[in-house]
């Protein structure tokens, strides 16, 4: 299904968070995750399904002021 | 001395994480300065965040994680939600920007913001103007830290509002708070210092300095400097000349 990746499209065959995160090789590394632009907590992944058109945002630690 | 909701900090400065010219130069200004806090952000993955995470872990210090560039208290309450997880503090440093040029804040986009977060048990640091009304407001919503700008961020004015601040400072006796933004010149921190405030939070002063280390215990000796004159009740200004000298005494010549 087509969603949207941190701004980008992508076709992914995950019909659930954890599962996506998977697929897209961050399954390892630290991040905090929206879906469409709400938080899902990193315990709550798996039980977040996936629709076509859904906006995935995948945050890690940056500089900042 | 007050405290950081509950957090006695061991030197009143608050170093930012970005626009260094190189991780080492950063850990350098750390260091040299013993700040206390070091604020960070959560951005788009891109490959460098695990380093990052693990680097200011490594530096020993508090992480105040802020929602720089958010524009809407919805934002900014999402990504305050996903910074909880990921830096495993309840520290935010709020920002709802309400203004492209000038980065001020959004007072109403940053007050619903600050409720639903407090609300919600994080430890709410609102980037807010010198506003006395907005202060109230904030306080009202639970935040027990106020993070009143000197000038616009990425300036280096410094204190812009003189009046305004102390004002501010003198209107909520117990709550603490930090300048940030703004100050360019280790004398802006010691000014700040001197006026009561608790802390100074820089970032662009230090980091693009040609010597951000150097700058960096610069700025800690300014606060330190006059978070000790101000423990130490400086005299009052008068208009007049008062010598110093005893007039007792004066041979007549």
């Amino acid at each position: 299904m087509k969603i949207e990746v941190n701004g980008e499209p992508r076709d992914i065959a995950a019909t659930d968070l954890a599962k996506a995160l998977t697929e897209l090789g961050w399954s390892d590394l630290r991040v905090a995750t929206a879906l469409n632009g709400t938080f899902v907590p990193a315990a709550a992944r798996c039980d977040t399904p996936l629709a076509p058109g859904d906006r995935l945002e995948v945050l890690t630690a940056m500089q900042g002021g | 001395m007050r405290d950081f909701y509950g957090v006695t900090l061991q030197t009143p400065m608050m170093l930012g994480t970005a626009r260094y010219p190189s991780p080492a130069t950063m850990e350098a200004a750390f260091r040299s300065s013993g700040a206390s806090v070091a604020t960070v952000s959560l951005r788009r993955e891109q490959g460098a965040g695990q380093a990052f995470w693990d680097m200011v872990r490594g530096l020993g210090v508090h992480l105040l994680p802020n929602t720089a560039g958010c524009h809407s208290a919805r934002e900014a309450i999402t990504t305050a939600q996903m910074a909880r997880e990921y830096f495993r503090t309840d520290w935010i440093k709020l920002e709802v920007i309400g203004h492209a040029d000038t980065l001020q804040p959004d007072p109403f986009g940053l007050l619903e913001a600050a409720e639903a977060l407090c609300a919600d048990g994080f430890k709410v640091f609102p980037y807010t103007t010198e506003d006395q009304v907005l202060a109230a407001r904030l306080v009202e919503a639970g935040c027990r830290v106020l993070m009143p700008w000197g000038a616009p961020i990425g300036s280096g004015m410094g204190l812009n509002n003189i009046h305004g601040l102390r004002t501010l400072r003198a209107a909520f006796p117990d709550v603490a708070m930090v300048i940030d933004a703004g100050l360019g010149l280790p004398s802006h921190a010691a000014r700040a210092m001197e006026m009561g405030f608790d802390a100074v939070l820089l970032n662009t002063a230090v980091a693009e300095a040609d010597d951000p280390a150097a700058m960096a215990r610069a700025f800690a000796l300014g606060a330190q400097a006059g978070a000790l004159a101000a423990a130490s009740g400086p005299m009052g200004v008068r208009d007049m000349a008062a010598p110093s000298t005893p007039l007792i005494g004066k041979a007549w010549l």
